[in-house]
């Protein structure tokens, strides 16, 4: 039996922070887009075990761009936070700035991520792992795209003053794709970058 | 129940300015208020545009059920076509690449757009009805939901009414299907088709796991909600987590044929991997198919039986292990593929353990039957029926999860025999029966009951006289998918019966269509409630006005109708007084769990940024089939566009002056 009903209280209309239906939808996407990131390492795990480590390219994936390029990309994420805390507590400066430094960070590690493209000695078309290099980077690189147009859509309705202290569901929300998307670079770089270094 | 909703000056002050919190009222509704005013805030503007813009659930959801009905038909007829083929032995009437086609379309036909939007059309109309709520979470992406499945039903269905139709079968094995086997278009269609409509699962799916977590009514907590919500909010949640992993193969084939990856290459990549990625989404797509119309046995059956359903909390809970347990099973379709013995047993174990939780649900309905007073009606006897077609087909469905039966099996008529009794039996047949118990809600008459007995028995003997010798044709050794056979097989007798089963059977389904068609027109009226059904949508007119509920009704058990002839307690559900929420198209949200009112839900209006957008994302597919990439570019641009008029923030939240009149 679940308790009395309590009434007589005031409710927020629309969204109070979490307390949202946007809030849920976005965990919703979440979910899903980490389901697909999942399948798709998978995609790469299943293989690599058939292929053995001769399969690896030779030498293996240098960490020379791709470890500052993750330090980029979670810089971008601590300005995203720290513009949500700007406008929690009104500082609308701050959301201006920390969404700004987070779209250069992310457009930032963009570039670096193709100078790193560039660099390969392998294609899309050369070989298996070109193909899931390729293709889970660039899955990769098409949710920062999304998520950099996210943040600018966020900043400019920042700008115009759309969102105050206690209503910027936009902000959290768009906050929460980036940290999204930054989490699963972790998982990106750690399949690709760091694993091959454990069997030497 | 509660205190009268005072107004209290101060709330007008600046705590309901700077965020528009507000105690709503409760009110008694009566007639003259608050419905007219609700209608108004409610209601679609009449013509065209209103007609594309529209977010109204349950007009979305009459739209999931039409057109999946005339996919239904469309895959009927391309059933009747190949029974037409093999009937006889050596006969010639298709063609081979024809009858390939006739047989992938069937598959993809009743699977994917069949079979998962029916249901969706069923839950859009019914959920928040039965939550007790004025739409749906998020009602523009059901709109975009129901605006993609149409479309990717376009795109697939373009190819093969111009002999382009996918040709390898719905699981679309590599390397049939690779580029140097299959070099026409046929198969990327496929592909892009069925990622395109990926989509529309995928949004539909977050829509109905938001809406069960956040719009129910007050009171309504978790272990009040009618079970078909159950059913769809695991399907749902199960499709979340595994429709990525179709859409990704279909994905990396795509580009293993147009820009030569070696994804699925025996050389380089692995054909296998394309069977894993299928199944470990195809099979949670089974239960997901079947769990939302379990669900609406559940819930319908006992409005038969007049008395609620035996263990509702052991079938809850038996639905959701299905389905978790569903994730563990996938490698039973590949069982004569070479995998080493561990994995095969590991997935043969799960695979019988899985009958467990399913019979839980057999027995509840069972049980129902058996301790109630049944009242046999059209709808009781499709949910009735469905059970013996559940245990036939869970039967033959252990038999094949056993690896040296599966090994026997595999790849004969014994396995089209048991996909088609799980899914008619535990799809087709409760989604009929839900039909005539529903009609009268979707639109205010009732089936023709005499016509509706002809329909069950016509559907139910053609259905076993269709399928079931398929059985012994499988033990006889016939394989699928071939489209003729040599005479003295000793399969032609059997396929005669098989094929005049699928005749009768459907003409079965005639009847059902003809039944609606008269009783559309001529269906004598529906009052509110006229199973005298326990749950919270017989409440309301038939059919429901815009806005569902006058006031937002509070509900203090699972059967809010019948509490007065159960008796089970002193508390009463209030379905007349309750919750006034009328500044705009508004309902309430509620916590996840126990259902307290903690927000009040500003619902978008009609919006033509869905169907805008899945128009957007139509041209950024069928571009891609032939490498048009500017037209690609524009498609992009137009879904940006949709985009961000979609989330372009409202800057008056709720801040609407306070009207004296009702405030």
């Amino acid at each position: 039996m679940a308790e009395a009903i309590r009434y007589g209280q005031d409710l927020p209309v629309g969204a109070r922070g979490r307390n949202s239906t946007g809030w849920w939808g976005l965990l919703c996407l979440i979910a899903t887009e980490g389901s697909l990131f999942a399948y798709l390492l998978f995609s790469y795990v299943y293989i690599a075990i058939q292929r053995g480590s001769a399969w690896l390219p030779d030498p293996h994936p240098s960490l020379k761009l791709a470890g500052p390029n993750t330090l980029i990309l979670l810089a971008s994420s601590v300005c995203v936070w720290w513009a949500e805390r700007g406008i929690k507590r009104n500082h609308r400066g701050q959301l201006l700035a920390g969404l700004a430094a987070a779209v250069i960070l992310g457009t930032a590690f963009l570039g670096i991520q193709v100078l790193e493209w560039s660099g390969k000695d392998f294609s899309l078309s050369s070989g298996s792992y070109g193909s899931l290099y390729f293709v889970i980077t660039g899955f990769h690189m098409a949710h920062v795209i999304v998520g950099i147009a996210i943040l600018l859509c966020v900043l400019g309705w920042s700008a115009t003053g759309a969102f105050t202290r206690r209503r910027h569901e936009p902000v959290t929300l768009g906050g929460l794709y980036w940290h999204f998307v930054d989490v699963v670079w972790l998982f990106v770089f750690s399949t690709f970058y760091l694993s091959p270094r454990l069997i030497g | 129940m509660s205190r009268p909703g005072a107004t209290r000056p101060d709330q007008a002050g600046k705590e309901a300015t700077w965020e528009g919190a507000r105690d709503p009222r409760i009110v008694d509704a009566t007639a003259e208020f608050p419905g007219p005013r609700l209608k108004r805030i409610w209601e679609t503007k009449p013509g065209l545009l209103g007609w594309f813009a529209t977010v109204d659930h349950k007009e979305i959801g009459k739209r999931y059920i039409v057109t999946a009905f005339l996919m239904l038909i469309a895959g009927g007829l391309e059933a009747l076509a190949i029974r037409l083929q093999l009937s006889r032995a050596d006969q010639h009437l298709l063609t081979p690449e024809q009858y390939n086609q006739l047989f992938t379309m069937h598959g993809v036909t009743m699977i994917f757009l069949y079979a998962s939007p029916v249901l969706s059309g069923f839950s859009n109309f019914l959920w928040p009805l039965l939550l007790g709520s004025r739409d749906m979470a998020f009602p523009r992406l059901n709109a975009l939901s129901y605006w993609i499945y149409l479309a990717a039903g376009v795109f697939l269905y373009a190819g093969f009414v111009v002999g382009l139709g996918p040709d390898d079968g719905w699981f679309n094995y590599v390397p049939y299907a690779s580029k140097t086997f299959n070099p026409g278009v046929n198969i990327d269609i496929y592909a892009l088709g069925l990622i395109l409509l990926g989509i529309s699962t995928t949004v539909g799916s977050a829509n109905f796991v938001v809406s069960f977590l956040r719009t129910r009514a007050p009171g309504m907590s978790i272990n009040r909600v009618p079970i078909l919500t159950w059913g769809t909010l695991t399907a749902s949640a199960a499709n979340l987590l595994a429709v990525p992993s179709v859409s990704l193969a279909f994905f990396l084939l795509w580009m293993d044929r147009q820009f030569d990856t070696h994804f699925f290459d025996a050389s380089q990549g692995q054909p296998l991997l394309w069977q894993h990625l299928f199944w470990m989404f195809g099979h949670p797509w089974v239960y997901a198919i079947v769990l939302p119309a379990m669900g609406m046995v559940s819930d319908a059956l006992p409005t038969f039986c007049r008395r609620p359903l035996v263990g509702y909390t052991p079938v809850a809970l038996s639905t959701v292990a299905t389905m978790a347990l569903g994730f563990g099973v996938w490698v039973h379709h590949m069982f004569a593929t070479g995998l080493p013995t561990v994995a095969l047993s590991f997935f043969s174990g799960a695979s019988l353990i899985i009958t467990i939780p399913s019979a839980v649900a057999v027995f509840a309905w069972t049980a129902t039957i058996w301790t109630g007073r049944p009242v046999i009606r059209t709808p009781f006897l499709f949910f009735a029926s469905m059970i013996v077609l559940f245990v036939i087909g869970g039967v033959s469905g252990v038999m094949t999860g056993s690896v040296p039966v599966d090994w026997q099996l595999t790849d004969t008529y014994f396995v089209v025999a048991h996909i088609h009794y799980v899914l008619i039996g535990i799809n087709v047949f409760p989604v009929i029966g839900a039909a005539y118990y529903w009609f009268p809600k979707f639109t205010g008459r009732m089936l023709n009951e005499k016509l509706g007995q002809w329909n069950f028995w016509t559907m139910f003997v053609g259905f076993n006289l269709g399928f079931f010798p398929m059985h012994l044709l499988g033990l006889l050794g016939m394989p699928r998918r071939i489209y003729a056979y040599s005479a003295g097989m000793g399969w032609e007798t059997t396929n005669l019966i098989v094929t005049l089963g699928a005749f009768l059977f459907a003409f079965g389904v005639l009847l059902f269509l003809i039944n609606v068609a008269w009783s559309l027109r001529r269906g004598p009226a529906a009052a509110n409630d006229p199973w005298g059904g326990a749950t919270l949508e017989w409440a309301v007119a038939s059919p429901p006005p815009v806005y569902n509920f006058a006031v937002i009704p509070q509900v203090v058990s699972r059967h809010p109708l019948w509490e007065d002839s159960l008796a089970e307690g002193e508390a009463r559900s209030s379905l007349t007084r309750g919750l006034l929420l009328d500044r705009g198209r508004e309902t309430i949200g509620t916590t996840p769990l126990d259902g307290q009112p903690n927000l009040i839900l500003e619902m978008p209006g009609d919006s033509l940024s869905p169907v805008i957008l899945a128009a957007g994302l139509s041209l950024v597919f069928a571009a891609a089939l032939g490498h048009a990439w500017w037209l690609t570019g524009l498609g992009v641009l137009i879904c940006v566009a949709a985009l961000i008029t979609w989330f372009w923030p409202r800057r008056v939240h709720g801040d609407v002056p306070r009207e004296s009149a009702h405030g």
